[in-house]
């Protein structure tokens, strides 16, 4: 794990800066927004401990809030998913638990096991992140409409970087 | 301790989740315009919901504070009332106007004891001399009579019920003006009888007996009850009529005081006139 965490680095930045630079900017349709750096959280390592998992996941959200001048909105969507991750993964996982140096990445675990464990986790936290931006549960058919379509936007970011970096996965 | 040591360190992860979304929080109520608003907006609601409730209660201490202020306030308005000052007919005469330019000053005062049980029953008040009571005065509450001033201390006054055996009030019928005198018979402390009204006064169950007014201790008009049933006194020519009192004696607890201030007038001029 330790040799890989400049790749973590470079990764986060890679992600970040997709995110910031050019999905913050999209506004598909005036309410969908692709959210692709919980696609961070999501590929972290199957053995990292929960308390780094919601740290990091705190202080990624609260990168993007930083960003978007939202302080605590992502940061809470971001550290409910760090927490729901532990449970989502024993949900899906196999019965005699991961091989071990195995990686959530399709790569490793296949492509239809990381496509349910991303569209759930992602739309949990798109759901959560709506909820909290409207702030009430006064208008929810249209706080669910907002995360289904979010969800769609970034699951098909999530591909689109996948398919990009799977490649270069292979060669290690 | 080391219990709650092991707790934690159980559910660590509960606890880091509920810590990093309180921080979160945090920052969203505080630094979201739109978040913050909502919050204070909702914080604010519950908030003015407990202080409701909360006022509620006290509200309910506050009662006894309320009603004396109330019963002050009523003894002010009726002695302002229109009705209640000294018409006087310069056209024919020039009468001097009384001192206050009010025919009665009511005073309020709390009972503070009181009797239904016995022959000859005493209502005790909290106003004495110094508020300016004197023997003689008229005592009503606000739903009818109840007494007259029969001594008086410097902080107390002695006040004969209308349920006491020894006291006679000049009282009429509303409708027709017959007037007679009001005793109790000792018995019921809901009624009182009502003598000396001649037999040929129309009289139904139910009409009212008032005050008639002519013995300068009561204003007139003043509610005493309703009549209950009669019988005509054979032999006599005059009635006894049961009157179901309007002031509920059992639970007296605010009454005032009614001082005519040209009282003694109107009685020298009459002793004068009964001397001859």
């Amino acid at each position: 794990m330790i040799d890989n965490l400049g790749r973590y680095f470079l990764g986060f930045i890679g992600i970040m800066a997709v995110q910031v630079l050019i999905l913050n900017n999209l506004n598909l349709g005036g309410y969908i927004n692709p959210w692709l750096y919980v696609l961070f959280i999501l590929v972290l390592p199957l053995e990292m401990p929960n308390w780094l998992l919601m740290i990091t996941g705190f202080f990624t959200g609260l990168i993007i809030d930083i960003f978007l001048n939202t302080p605590g909105m992502h940061a809470s969507a971001t550290v409910f998913l760090a927490f729901l991750r532990p449970a989502l993964l024993r949900f899906f996982g196999p019965h005699d638990g991961y091989e071990s140096g195995s990686l959530p990445l399709p790569s490793h675990l296949g492509f239809g096991w990381f496509f349910k464990y991303t569209a759930l986790a992602v739309f949990a936290h798109h759901l959560f992140l709506s909820t909290i931006e409207a702030f009430s549960l006064g208008n929810f058919f249209f706080t669910l409409q907002k995360s289904i379509f979010s969800s769609l936007a970034t699951l098909i970011t999530i591909f689109i970087v996948i398919l990009f970096t799977v490649k270069a996965e292979r060669k290690y | 301790m080391r219990n709650i040591i092991r707790f934690i360190i159980k559910y660590n992860i509960v606890f880091l989740f509920l810590f990093f979304e309180t921080i979160s929080f945090a920052l969203l109520v505080n630094y979201n315009q739109y978040h913050k608003e909502v919050f204070a907006n909702s914080s604010s609601t519950i908030v003015a919901g407990i202080m409701k409730i909360s006022g509620n209660f006290s509200d309910y201490f506050r009662l006894k504070k309320a009603n004396e202020e109330l019963s002050r306030e009523n003894a002010l308005l009726r002695t302002q009332l229109e009705s209640n000052r000294l018409t006087i007919d310069t056209t024919l005469t020039e009468v001097p106007d009384s001192l206050s330019g009010y025919s009665y000053i009511y005073r309020q005062a709390k009972v503070v004891n009181n009797s239904v049980n016995k022959l000859q029953n005493y209502i005790t008040i909290n106003k004495g001399e110094k508020h300016g009571i004197k023997p003689g005065m008229g005592v009503i509450t606000a739903r009818g009579l109840a007494g007259v001033v029969r001594h008086t201390s410097a902080n107390y006054a002695t006040v004969i019920s209308i349920l006491n055996t020894k006291l006679k009030v000049s009282a009429k019928l509303r409708e027709t003006n017959h007037f007679g005198s009001l005793e109790w018979d000792g018995k019921s402390p809901e009624y009182v009888y009502l003598n000396d009204i001649p037999s040929h006064a129309p009289i139904h169950v139910g009409d009212a007996v008032v005050t008639s007014g002519f013995s300068a201790i009561f204003p007139d008009n003043i509610l005493i009850g309703v009549i209950e049933g009669y019988k005509l006194n054979e032999g006599e020519g005059f009635y006894v009529i049961k009157v179901k009192l309007s002031t509920d004696f059992r639970n007296l607890t605010y009454v005032e005081v009614v001082e005519k201030p040209d009282k003694e007038e109107q009685l020298e001029l009459e002793n004068m006139t009964y001397d001859d």
